[in-house]
């Protein structure tokens, strides 16, 4: 890949992406890799988003579930629109 | 079936009970925290021995001093280690330590400290460190199949890179080396939390996956809903762990799964601080995921390497056993490179593959086992944490 990505998704089923740049800013048109099979597509972060959080690929809503790895890893608690900052103010566990 | 990994040796100790070590240290273990003055000064007058000074060992009783035990004996028992001096305040429990280490069949002596006092157990002691410290120094390594390694794995500090690249690169390492016949370990009980249906069905069956089902659970009910104030969002994930994105248990723990690779089943499971006895192959510790804790219970199972896959930083290391640190956040890479021995961060760059991590790792592996000292070891990173399972008598 002659492009680094910024962005890279486990499998295909996931709702959330993982920034792998240093200093995101909102607006760039960011290169997203699957690396179950280095697909790629574009997608325009939403937020400044640091290194190792996470970008909803997709709008999600309060009650959904949130996918990676092609698992469920916890509950959406607010909404998100597509290409916005996923984290505990917005995503947690089900277990505790 | 012979791969590229099939015939690599590295030069390593065979101890007396035919286990491979990879470092050659003489150890002044004391057997409770009241006699880690005297085996520091011991260690001070004697160099090339190593005190390995620890918090507890008095009124313990029940499954709580068995733990003790089972880690004192695993520690000096470790192939590591090619003689011990053992220091405790009486000589009963200090017999039973250098007993069950004498089992190995490497040399160790054993002193008390009532009716002699620290001068004179120091003085005694010395001389017989200074013996084991001439003996040791002419040991040789020798030419050992890579296969005859015990490696273990827990990761530290992780954040979303782990699940990502470093986790994945033990992973590989254990799918090439496992069928080669070395021995791995794995653990964490409470960080599998939100993977552990994936875990249960990594097992070699049915029976074992149950077992570890009822091992996990019994962690659930007995530790956590026994004592938890209100959740464990500030524990697990750590604050550090949130810091580096990850922002649920089942999140943490899917990319900690990443460690046993895709083909890799575990064969048995082991209390805390047990040495596997069902043959090669990787098994699963009961374990904190506490990184000082872990790392040291894995070495009183008789892990030689530990490989220690790292997002936002985790300085740990052991007394004993060399660990290797791999990360793939390229920010952890630019601020912590003093701490990182294989950076797989081409990873998310996608300059680099699983499959090429995973004999990156395997190379260093392999050097480490020579005698190249890890970034832990050349910092000084000696952490030896007992796990202690409720409050003495």
């Amino acid at each position: 890949m002659s492009e680094i990505p910024h962005l890279l998704v486990h499998e295909h089923a996931d709702n959330v992406g993982v920034v792998v740049v240093e200093g995101l800013t909102a607006g760039t048109e960011m290169l997203c890799c699957v690396t179950h099979d280095n697909s790629t597509f574009r997608l325009t972060a939403g937020a400044d988003v640091p290194i190792g959080h996470k970008i909803a690929l997709k709008d999600l809503k309060d009650g959904d579930t949130a996918v990676k790895y092609g698992e469920d890893i916890g509950k959406i608690i607010a909404d998100i629109q597509k290409g916005g900052h996923v984290h505990t103010h917005n995503c947690k566990t089900k277990r505790w | 079936m012979s791969s590229k990994y099939s015939n690599v040796t590295v030069k390593a100790y065979r101890r007396e009970n035919g286990r491979v070590g990879v470092r050659n240290h003489v150890v002044i273990l004391p057997v409770d925290d009241i006699s880690n003055a005297a085996c520091e000064a011991v260690a001070n007058n004697v160099k090339g021995t190593l005190a390995i000074p620890h918090a507890y060992g008095r009124l313990q009783f029940g499954e709580d001093l068995e733990l003790h035990f089972r880690t004192m004996i695993g520690t000096g028992a470790n192939p590591n280690v090619a003689a011990v001096v053992v220091i405790g305040i009486e000589p009963g429990w200090t017999k039973r330590i250098a007993d069950g280490i004498r089992e190995t069949g490497k040399p160790v002596a054993e002193f008390s400290i009532e009716q002699n006092g620290d001068f004179e157990t120091i003085r005694a002691a010395s001389w017989k460190a200074k013996e084991f410290v001439h003996w040791s120094t002419e040991l040789q390594r020798e030419e050992c199949p890579l296969s005859d390694l015990w490696v273990s794995t827990k990761c530290g500090e992780s954040d979303t890179t782990t699940g990502l690249g470093s986790c994945p690169t033990v992973g590989n390492m254990y799918d090439k080396l496992l069928p080669e016949g070395i021995t791995g370990f794995f653990g964490e009980t409470s960080e599998i939390t939100g993977a552990e249906h994936i875990c249960q069905k990594r097992a070699i069956n049915e029976e074992v996956g149950e077992r570890w089902h009822k091992m996990w659970k019994a962690y659930q009910d007995d530790v956590i809903f026994a004592h938890q104030t209100d959740d464990l969002s500030d524990s697990q994930p750590t604050k550090g762990n949130i810091e580096g994105g990850l922002t649920t248990i089942e999140e943490k723990a899917l990319g900690n799964l990443e460690k046993i690779g895709r083909t890799a089943q575990y064969i048995d499971i082991l209390e805390p601080a047990e040495a596997p006895k069902s043959g090669k192959g990787l098994y699963f510790m009961d374990s904190s995921s506490a990184a000082a804790e872990c790392v040291t219970l894995m070495a009183a199972g008789g892990a030689v390497i530990h490989t220690f896959p790292t997002g936002q930083g985790n300085v740990v290391g052991n007394p004993i056993v060399p660990v290797i640190k791999i990360t793939a956040n390229p920010r952890t890479v630019r601020t912590m490179s003093e701490h990182v021995d294989v950076d797989v961060s081409g990873i998310l760059r996608r300059e680099m593959t699983i499959d090429e991590a995973g004999d990156e790792l395997i190379d260093m592996i392999r050097r480490t086992a020579n005698g190249r000292n890890t970034a832990a070891e050349a910092l000084g990173h000696r952490e030896f944490s007992m796990t202690k399972l409720y409050r003495s008598a």
